[in-house]
C-alpha cells in the first residue's frame, strides 16, 4: 500500500502538470472550451476516485485521457457532428502513451496554441490573465478568485464573456507565425509576469504577499520555458522570477513589515535558487537577443552576488539601467535607476533626477517614498514627512504600509 | 468568417486637399483593390462625411425621431466599411493592420451567420 499523503502530493504535481496538456489537446480536437474542460473535470475526479488505492499510472496523461474519452462517449453519442472528433479523440488516447519529461510533441504544441490563444491582445488584460490560469494553470475559478480578491461570480463571467468572444470572433488556436512571434510572446509574459507581482506583492487584500500565485506565475513561465527553449526573454522571465522568489525569506520582518533590499539579511536569501538562476540567465545572455527582462534579471543578479548593500557595484548596475532605460523608457525605470545613482553620487544627484518624472509618477506610492529617502538624506526632514504621507495614501499593502508609518513614527 | 470592418478617423484625415492627401487616398484606393483581388474584402464602401448623416431613433415607445448628425459626436467619424472574409480573427486583423493610411482606428466585428439548418 501506498502511503496517503505521498499519494495526495504526487497526485497533486501529476494532476496539475496532465490537466494543462489534457485540456490542450481536448479544445483542439473538439473546438469547444466548455465541453473540453467538463471532460477534464470528470476525468480528474475518476482519476481521485482510483488512483489513490490503486497507485498513480505509469502514464497518467493517458489514462486521464482514456478516461476523459470515455465520458466524452456517454455525452457526445447523441450529436453525429462530433462523430469525427470522436474517432480524433481515441486515436489520441493511445497516441498520448509516452512519458511527460520526453513531452509527446502533440501536448507540449497544444499548450503553446492554448497559451497564446489565453492571451490573445484582442482579450482584454483581466480576461487573459483569468483564462491562463484556469486553464493552462489548472486553477479551479474559485482558486483565481480567491487569488485577485473578486467575487467567484465575477471571475466565472469573465471567463464566459472570454470564451464566448474567442468562438464568436473565431480568435485563432495556433503558435503565431515568426513575424508577429515577438509581440504575441511579449504579451504572454507580461500576463505572466503580472500574476507574479500580483503574487509576489499583493496589490490590495490583507496579505501583503500571496506567494502561492508568484509560485502558479513561476510554474507556467518554466512550462513556456520548457516548450520554447530557443526564446531568451522567456528565460529571463524565469530568472528573473527566480531571483525574486529566493529573496522571498527575508522580505518581511517578524511584525510584518517589508524589509528593503539594502536591509534584508542577505544570509537569509537562497543561495542555491540564486546560483541556478544565474545559470539560467547566463544561458539567456548567450543566445546575444538582450531584452527588458533579461536586463531586470541581470540586476537582481547584480545584487544577488554581492555581500551587501555597501558592496554592490553602482556603476555596473547604473549601466545595465541605462540599457534598460533605452528598451523600455518609462518613468518607473527611470525612478528605479534613480535609487542606484543615489549610492553612487549621492541623494541631490538622485533628487535632481527624480524631479522631472513628478507628474507622471503622481499617483506611483514608491516615487513618493523614493523621494522621501533622497530628501531624509539631504536633511530636508520636513518635506520628507510630507512625502512619506503622500506614499502612504497611495498604497493598500500592509507591509508597506506599515514600513511608512514606522518612518512617519520616528 | 466574416467580419466587418469599420473604419474611422478624424475627418480631415479624409480631406483630400494637399499633394499628400491626395497620395494618401490613391494608396488606400490601390491596397483596397489588391485586397479585393485576394478575396478577403469582398465588399465595401467609403461613406460621405458624417456632416450629411441623418440618425432615425425608435425610442422606447416605438414613437420615432429623426435628428441631424451620426450616432455619437466623436473626435472619430465612422467614414467607410469593409466585409472581410478570411480564415479567423489574426487574419482580419493582419487586413486592418495593413491599412496603409495614418491616424485611423478599424474595428472589427464579426458578422452572424446562420447556417441553412438552424
Amino acid at each position: 500500500m501506498t502511503q496517503r499523503a505521498d499519494v495526495d502530493a504526487q497526485l497533486d504535481a501529476v494532476l496539475r502538470e496532465e490537466r494543462g496538456r489534457l485540456t490542450a489537446a481536448l479544445v483542439r480536437i473538439l473546438r469547444d472550451w466548455d465541453l473540453a474542460e467538463e471532460l477534464v473535470q470528470d476525468a480528474a475526479v475518476t482519476a481521485l476516485e482510483h488512483w489513490p488505492t490503486e497507485g498513480i499510472p505509469r502514464n497518467p496523461g493517458a489514462w486521464l485521457m482514456t478516461a476523459a474519452r470515455r465520458k466524452a462517449v456517454d455525452r457526445l453519442r447523441r450529436h453525429a457532428r462530433y462523430r469525427d472528433r470522436m474517432r480524433e479523440l481515441t486515436a489520441q488516447a493511445s497516441e498520448m502513451d509516452q512519458p511527460i519529461a520526453t513531452g509527446g510533441p502533440m501536448g507540449a504544441d497544444d499548450r503553446l496554441r492554448l497559451l497564446f490563444t489565453c492571451c490573445h491582445p484582442a482579450l482584454n488584460r483581466e480576461a487573459q490573465v483569468a483564462l491562463t490560469l484556469r486553464t493552462i494553470g489548472g486553477l479551479e475559478t474559485a482558486a483565481v478568485a480567491r487569488a485577485f480578491l473578486v467575487p467567484e461570480a465575477t471571475i466565472a463571467q469573465r471567463l464566459v464573456r472570454a470564451k464566448r468572444k474567442i468562438r464568436d470572433a473565431a480568435i485563432p488556436y495556433r503558435v503565431p507565425e515568426a513575424a508577429e512571434l515577438p509581440a504575441r510572446l511579449g504579451e504572454v509574459l507580461r500576463v505572466l509576469y503580472l500574476v507574479f507581482n500580483e503574487g509576489y506583492l499583493a496589490s490590495s487584500g490583507d496579505a501583503p504577499e500571496r506567494r502561492d500565485l508568484a509560485r502558479d506565475a513561476e510554474w507556467l513561465t518554466s512550462l513556456v520555458a520548457r516548450l520554447m527553449p530557443d526564446e531568451p526573454e522567456v528565460i529571463g522571465l524565469l530568472a528573473l522570477m527566480r531571483l525574486h522568489l529566493a529573496r522571498a525569506d527575508a522580505r518581511f520582518a517578524p511584525d510584518g513589515s517589508l524589509v528593503l533590499l539594502p536591509d534584508q539579511d542577505r544570509s537569509r536569501w537562497n543561495s542555491a535558487s540564486i546560483r541556478d538562476a544565474v545559470e539560467l540567465l547566463a544561458r539567456a545572455e548567450r543566445m546575444s537577443r538582450p531584452g527588458t527582462y533579461q536586463l531586470q534579471a541581470a540586476i537582481l543578479a547584480t545584487h544577488a552576488a554581492s555581500p551587501s548593500w555597501g558592496d554592490t557595484p553602482w556603476p555596473a548596475v547604473i549601466a545595465l539601467y541605462d540599457m534598460l532605460l533605452r528598451m523600455e523608457p518609462t518613468p518607473v525605470v527611470a525612478l528605479n535607476r534613480s535609487l542606484a545613482v543615489a549610492e553612487r553620487d549621492g541623494p541631490a544627484a538622485a533628487l535632481a533626477e527624480l524631479e522631472p518624472l513628478a507628474e507622471r509618477l503622481d499617483d506611483y506610492h514608491l516615487y513618493h517614498a523614493a523621494r522621501a529617502e533622497m530628501l531624509r538624506r539631504l536633511g530636508r526632514d520636513d518635506e520628507a514627512r510630507d512625502a512619506d504621507r503622500r506614499a502612504l495614501q497611495l498604497t493598500d499593502n500592509p507591509a508597506e504600509r506599515r514600513l511608512l508609518e514606522q518612518r512617519l513614527g520616528s | 468568417m466574416k467580419y466587418m470592418m469599420l473604419i474611422a478617423d478624424s475627418e480631415d484625415g479624409m480631406a483630400r486637399s494637399t499633394d499628400e492627401e491626395q497620395a494618401t487616398y490613391a494608396r488606400i484606393g490601390a491596397w483596397w483593390n489588391d485586397q479585393a483581388a485576394a478575396g478577403r474584402i469582398v465588399e465595401g464602401h467609403e461613406l460621405q462625411p458624417s456632416s450629411t448623416a441623418t440618425t432615425v431613433r425608435i425610442g422606447p415607445d416605438g414613437g420615432t425621431t429623426v435628428t441631424d448628425g451620426p450616432f455619437v459626436e466623436g473626435k472619430e467619424m465612422v467614414g467607410g466599411y469593409g466585409i472581410l472574409d478570411v480564415p479567423d480573427l489574426d487574419a482580419a486583423l493582419a487586413v486592418a493592420s495593413s491599412w496603409p493610411g495614418t491616424a485611423t482606428s478599424l474595428e472589427i466585428r464579426p458578422i452572424v451567420e446562420r447556417d441553412a439548418t438552424s
